[in-house]
């Protein structure tokens, strides 16, 4: 989240959509309510089904699943048209007047931007940059002397009347204006009307350039797994940026995360392509230190007269000191920090590919903690025919699950459970309650938790499994070498337990210490070698500092745990909390807090102050802490989007920011009914992978799957855990299909009745919920049903260990497709034929 | 459940006067659920199962986010989930948290025949006192909620207690404490009503319900329990909610004007009784008139 939970009370108008926090994030959709009852905040839910969200909303919009850009690209349109949108803040705190260079192309015609290699399904980006701009910000032309191709221009040329033709805002409207109100209706299935409604609703909140109000957007993976989810959450954040919602109290681009540490877990690397803190991971072309940071920090790139901060550009700082954490003293100048030491990511390892590689004998075996491999899918079956050729399987988990039981999947017959050689290791591991440690939840706080009871029997604390796996690996490569056991052997592990790592000594390790006498000149601040760093700020690129995660700096002090702080006090009434926990980065509530000011440094909205510029003291100050420089003057311009090298925020996403183009595209799902109405002749994203073996099939409507379906989860359940629960078995007690009404007539089903659904990939039996809740859609002009699918169900568990449910698993139906930016597979919206059983 | 700290008002069944009547004055405590900020999570029926001790039973899926048709002599709090489409087309998923609704004047206790099986607090709660429940059913005719349910294998009567135990320490009920969204609140039923009607006051001003309001039906002398509704004119749609719900007549005329009838009928098998004794003498077993074992 850019804001917070609590600080959705201060929303003046939310648009819930790619998610259903009624259902899924009960706790925290008590902010949401808190904005109706105190503020009479209205809120808008578009979804395709009628949830439980739903049913507290003040607008609900049903939408055709995986059409959201098209959707969110109408509002675009509209509030362009409309002049609904926040003209200081689009000139000052965007790239809207930035030039882009010629050559660049949108896919109006063909439907992909310009550089598209269709022999290898990529884009060359060099195409999508800024021009240069001469002293005055007028493009140059021709090649700039001394400008990389694949980075961006020092002085990006720029028109501050936004109206040269190749500017973002201009190239933005042109792009957009496709996205008409009966364009929206043929994809989206929403009625123009009703279309048009919403899009007055959401974007009149800029009605006549006034920035008092403040609108908010929150979603969750209704979002992020589509083949285009990161696309379509940049729509929105393009949307929030050009209505100047972003950085303000109330307002933002809010991600809800799934599981309590699921933040935590992304924060810490639980991804290929990054090192903690959003490090890039170095490739095999980064043959040292040096060459590796040259190519991940990046330099300014801004308008003459303005003054950009580019906290990246302190990328080596965060590198080197995570290379200490690391090695340790084996880390030094001379070796590159070790440099060597680090894995170089030659390919992409993403959780698909990784059970592609298995299914083709490439990888041998899995340790599997805290998830459920088989169950999450996507495409099941591959994923448990995969593990039935894998040598070997581990799997730390507190229940028997369908993953350490792949063997027994519906289907398998005992003949067939003999051939599989797959040895299977089970470790009984502590629950969430038999655990210490910290939470990071979707707001950024880092909240610590005490363990209520030891683990029972033999279960181990994870940290436990995992550092005696290590110290068992150090000892054989002491013994028996290795290829290149240096980087095992220098491994720093200098917890007072090496068995038995505490999680507050990770915690530490996490947040840095001093390795040398360190001193600040500005403040005389002294910090004394093994001492705890007070946060981010003062690591340094010279070993003298270790961090393992430089986002993180600041939430173990000299002063204690911050994680375990418990005040709940609150001056400013905006639900910062700040002595609440600890919220990374540097303990601030609202990312990107500067743009809630004007460009002077005062608030836009008197009632809602976060940070201003104090003229008495030439600081920023403030209810919040201010991200920004604390000195850097108004009139100096420096822009409050510190994590990008413009200083701004992104309406056009420059060279490698995007696989899939620099503007939002509405592409369909791989498995769709209908044609792409923009451009039928490319009607999904020109990016895909699709993959090939046996187990891959992707459906056409004409082959007979011309029913939508939508995998969700219940608020009665979570994930495939809580079936082994009595209690909440007794809530939900048995799986489900929602079905419309209208198609349940058609194929004579009654409520409650079985029915099964199948994909070309498989079938899954379930009782019907015939609802009114789901309508049918036309969608550009062909009757749709949509389906709703709960994920719960599995083989292992209360009910199903007794014979009672059907035991299949939902993702038996899904694709193995993904995005090309964060690599979601696509769970929302693929095709299947429904009958009765 | 007996709580010390609490005084009871009404007792069911009970002759003479009510034991501590009068010797501490209370607040009238009530729930307030806003239906229209209830999201249907369920977490209010896991806590009352979890507070009160109460087994897991089976359940069926039957067309519906809905645990069970109805509550339970082992399940006290139920939310109802029914979907409605307005006359303007929009949709509406309604749930109504389904409990005991603490009537003022309460029809199970009215018809209760046994003495101090029910009694009603000075604070409002109507609880059940399942030592002295003698299992007639009477309780369940007198509802017009639907709420008190036998267990058929102890024969004795439950519901809700409104978590007398918690409310008598000071304490919110269970219910209350879990809800996450707020929609439940608990406190004086002068506060609640207060606030219930600032609520349905809103949604009239800012919301496309016009007809919201607040549930405390006076055929029952208001009660202990009172919902804000988007659609206050309709609280049928609700899961079947009384729009006037009344104690039967059969009960109030058993229990009210015709009580003494009862007593006079009960007078007369006591009196018949006695004449019977004196014509034909106390009753003899069998044993008495058959000494020495079997004719």
């Amino acid at each position: 989240m850019t804001n917070g939970w609590v600080d959705i009370k201060n929303t003046d108008l939310m648009l819930i959509m790619g998610g259903n926090p009624a259902e899924n994030h009960p706790c925290g959709f008590k902010w949401a309510i808190e904005a109706k009852r105190t503020r009479n905040a209205k809120m808008i839910v578009v979804d395709p089904r009628f949830t439980r969200t739903a049913s507290v909303a003040d607008y609900f919009c049903q939408i055709r699943a995986g059409a959201d850009i098209a959707f969110l690209g109408g509002m675009i349109r509209y509030a362009i048209d409309n002049n609904y949108y926040a003209k200081e803040y689009l000139l000052n705190y965007t790239n809207a007047a930035f030039i882009v260079k010629e050559g660049f192309k949108l896919p109006d015609e063909d439907g992909v931007f310009s550089g598209f290699d269709a022999g290898k399904q990529s884009y060359d980006k060099s195409s999508w940059n800024y021009a240069a701009g001469d002293a005055s910000g007028k493009p140059m032309h021709g090649a700039v002397a001394g400008t990389a191709a694949a980075s961006l221009p020092e002085r990006p040329a720029h028109d501050f009347t936004l109206q040269h033709p190749n500017c973002v805002f201009q190239l933005l409207r042109k792009h957009y204006s496709r996205y008409t109100p009966e364009m929206v209706e043929r994809i989206t299935g929403v009625p123009k009307e009703q279309f048009a409604k919403i899009a007055e609703v959401f974007t009149s909140i800029r009605k006549d350039g006034d920035m008092k109000k403040v609108a908010t957007v929150i979603y969750a993976v209704g979002w992020t797994q589509h083949t285009f989810g990161t696309q379509i959450i940049r729509t929105a954040a393009m949307l929030q940026l050009l209505l100047g919602n972003v950085g303000r109290a109330g307002g933002g681009v809010n991600a809800l995360r799934g599981h309590s540490n699921i933040q935590g877990a992304t924060d810490m690397a639980g991804i290929f392509d990054n090192l903690p803190g959003y490090l890039k991971v170095p490739t095999p072309a980064d043959s040292s230190f040096e060459g590796w940071m040259k190519r991940i920090t990046p330099k300014p790139s801004k308008p003459g007269n303005w003054d950009s901060f580019n906290y990246y550009g302190n990328t080596p700082k965060f590198a080197v000191s995570l290379l200490k954490a690391f090695y340790g003293d084996a880390a030094t100048k001379q070796n590159g920090w070790a440099y060597d030491y680090l894995p170089k990511v030659d390919r992409n390892y993403s959780w698909v590919e990784l059970w592609d590689n298995m299914y083709n004998g490439i990888v041998k075996g899995l340790i599997s903690f805290g998830m459920n491999g088989v169950a999450i899918g996507p495409n099941s079956k591959k994923n448990i025919d995969a593990l039935k050729k894998a040598d070997w399987l581990v799997v730390g988990e507190i229940y028997p699950d369908e993953t350490s039981e792949f063997w027994r999947s519906p289907g398998i017959t005992q003949e067939e459970m003999k051939q599989i050689q797959t040895t299977v290791y089970r470790l009984p591991c502590a629950g969430f309650a038999e655990k210490d440690g910290s939470f990071t939840n979707s707001a950024r706080w880092l909240q610590w938790k005490n363990a209520a009871l030891p683990p029972p029997g033999s279960a181990r604390l994870d940290q436990d499994i995992l550092a005696q796996i290590f110290l068992k690996l150090r000892e054989l490569y002491k013994k028996e070498s290795g290829k290149f056991p240096d980087p095992i052997l220098n491994l720093a592990w200098t917890y007072t337990l090496p068995a038995n790592p505490s999680l507050a000594e990770v915690l530490k390790e996490i947040n840095g210490k001093a390795l040398a006498e360190l001193a600040d000149p500005a403040t005389k601040q002294e910090i004394k070698k093994g001492q705890q760093l007070p946060g981010f700020a003062w690591l340094k690129d010279d070993g003298t500092t270790s961090c393992g995660n430089w986002i993180d700096s600041g939430c173990y002090t000299e002063a204690g745990n911050q994680t375990a702080r418990r005040d709940p006090s609150d001056p400013s009434g905006l639900g910062i909390h700040q002595a609440w926990a600890w919220s990374w980065p540097a303990n601030r509530r609202v990312l990107y807090n500067r743009a809630s000011c004007d460009v002077a440094g005062k608030p836009w909205d008197a009632s809602r102050k976060q940070v201003w510029w104090s003229e008495a003291t030439q600081k920023w100050v403030g209810n919040d802490v201010p991200d920004f420089k604390a000195d850097s003057n108004p009139k100096d311009h420096m822009g409050p989007f510190i994590m990008n090298p413009e200083g701004v925020g992104r309406l056009f996403g420059p060279l490698a920011a995007f696989a899939d183009g620099p503007f939002p595209e509405f592409y369909e799902p791989i498995e769709s009914p209908v044609e792409n109405a923009l451009h039928p002749k490319q009607t999904n994203s020109p990016v895909i992978t699709r993959f090939s073996t046996p187990d891959d099939k992707y459906a056409k409507a004409s082959d007979g799957y011309d029913i939508i379906c939508t995998t969700y989860r219940l608020t009665e359940h979570y994930h495939y855990w809580t079936k082994n629960n009595p209690m909440n078995v007794q809530l939900i007690p048995e799986p489900f299909i929602e079905i419309p009404v209208e198609l349940a007539d058609k194929l004579g089903i009654r409520g409650a009745e079985k029915i099964k659904i199948s994909s070309v990939r498989g079938s899954y039996i379930a009782k019907a919920f015939v609802t009114k809740r789901i309508k049918p859609m036309t969608i550009d002009g062909k009757k749709v049903y949509q389906i709703g699918l709960p994920i719960h169900q599995g083989y292992r568990g209360v009910a199903e260990d007794e014979g009672k449910n059907a035991r299949t698993l939902a993702n038996l139906l899904s694709p193995t497709v993904y995005d090309p930016n964060s690599y979601t597979p696509e769970f929302k919206g693929f095709l299947v034929k429904v009958e009765k059983v | 459940m007996s709580q010390a700290a609490l005084r009871i008002q009404k007792i069911s069944g009970h002759a003479g006067s009510i034991p501590g009547e009068d010797t501490q004055r209370q607040f009238t405590v009530c729930k307030l659920v806003d239906t229209t900020t209830c999201i249907g999570c369920k977490a209010c029926e896991v806590a009352c199962m979890e507070w009160n001790d109460l087994p897991f039973g089976e359940t069926v899926f039957d067309n519906s986010y809905q645990t069970m048709p109805e509550t339970r002599w082992n399940y006290w709090n139920l939310i109802l989930f029914n979907e409605h489409e307005r006359e303007d087309g929009n949709m509406m998923l309604l749930m109504r948290k389904d409990q005991c609704m603490h009537c003022a004047e309460p029809g199970c206790l009215e018809a209760c025949p046994a003495d101090g099986a029910i009694v009603q607090y000075t604070n409002g709660v109507v609880d059940f006192q399942q030592d002295k429940c003698i299992g007639c059913g009477y309780c369940i005719t007198g509802c017009p909620f639907n709420i008190p349910k036998l267990n058929k294998e102890t024969k004795r009567v439950y519901k809700c207690t409104l978590c007398s135990d918690r409310v008598s320490e000071g304490l919110e009920p269970a219910c209350i404490k879990a809800c996450p969204t707020g929609c439940l609140h608990f406190g004086s039923k002068d506060d609640m009503k207060l606030l219930a009607e600032q609520r349905a006051k809103q949604l009239r001003e800012h919301s496309n319900y016009p007809d919201a309001g607040v549930y405390d039906p006076a055929g029952v002398g208001g009660t202990g329990v009172i919902y804000v509704l988007h659609d206050a004119k309709n609280p049928e749609l609700y899961g079947g909610l009384p729009a006037n719900p009344r104690v039967p007549r059969s009960v109030r005329l058993w229990k009210g004007p015709l009580k003494w009838l009862g007593n006079v009928a009960m007078i007369g098998g006591v009196l018949g009784l006695a004449v019977h004794y004196l014509r034909y003498g106390p009753k003899e077993s069998e044993e008495e008139r058959h000494p020495g074992g079997t004719p």
